[in-house]
């Protein structure tokens, strides 16, 4: 099966990456380095989803992680350091404490995947995503879907007012 | 040729490690931004799970995809807010270093 080897070789590519750059997202010394390594994750994490047969999320994932947030984040850091950027992105005292919960949570969910029976569907994912997506979000799920987007409108005002000095 | 077939355990594992990386980076990082940007690592790795099972495990229903819809929603608003929240914290302490934000403690 040509298709599966290159499908497993792209997973690879692409899980090398993600887990590399995420890496260096937490390594980084310089906090503008560690968004533009944020950038490169979520560039491959696209890929990633399209290995999965998600594209339309794939191109979600670029407009709105890759471009908005990214975006978003240098320009929060432009607004708040003012002094060199060299030591901007340093660890606590808690490392080690960090560590030590970070490795009891990875060895339960790697425990727990590894034993776990998935039920698997040989069944395809239909070609047609964008338009079963928009069926189930404009009829079953219409109702999340409108909370969804109340939640975009509460989110931007209060930004903005929070952002935004209040003089009292 | 089979230990090189990816399946759903290969995108599970890898989800739980990068859900461990943005952990480690919202447990350790000094910085309010740094802390923003782990959690949306973290959140990632939730929406590789949501579609590696809308994949694997119910291909037709699309309901693991849409869920990952609206995570994203989600993520980008708690970007917006949070990042409102940390530039206005630091307009009235001069400091976006989280050992600095101690108010509540007495």
């Amino acid at each position: 099966m040509d298709n599966g080897l290159w499908l497993s070789l792209a997973f690879y590519l692409l899980a090398a990456t993600i887990l590399g750059s995420a890496f260096l997202v937490v390594l980084l010394r310089n906090i503008v380095h560690s968004v533009l390594w944020l950038a490169v994750c979520f560039v491959s994490l696209a890929g990633l989803y399209l290995t999965l047969d998600a594209d339309f999320l794939a191109a979600i994932q670029v407009l709105i992680y890759a471009g908005a947030v990214c975006i978003m984040v240098v320009f929060g850091i432009m607004l708040i350091q003012r002094a060199d950027m060299k030591q901007t992105n340093l660890f606590n005292k808690q490392t080690k404490a960090a560590a030590g919960v970070v490795a009891l949570v990875l060895a339960v969910t790697g425990y727990l995947s590894a034993v776990t029976q998935w039920g698997n569907a040989k069944t395809p994912v239909p070609k047609e995503t964008v338009g079963s997506l928009a069926e189930l979000m404009l009829t079953k799920y219409v109702i999340p879907f409108e909370v969804a987007a109340i939640l975009l409108l509460v989110a931007l005002v209060g930004a903005i007012i929070i952002a935004k000095e209040v003089k009292g | 040729m089979l230990p090189l077939t990816v399946g759903l355990t290969h995108y599970v594992v890898l989800s739980a490690l990068l859900f461990a990386i943005g952990l480690f980076g919202v447990l350790s990082k000094r910085n309010a931004v740094a802390v923003l940007i782990c959690i949306e690592l973290m959140l990632n790795a939730v929406n590789i799970n949501l579609i590696a099972f809308s994949k694997y495990i119910t291909p037709t229903l699309f309901i693991g995809q849409l869920f990952a819809v609206f995570v994203i929603t989600v993520a980008a608003a708690e970007v917006g807010v949070g990042l409102a929240i940390i530039i206005a914290i630091y307009r009235n302490r001069l400091s976006v270093n989280l050992d600095d934000f101690d108010w509540l403690k007495w």
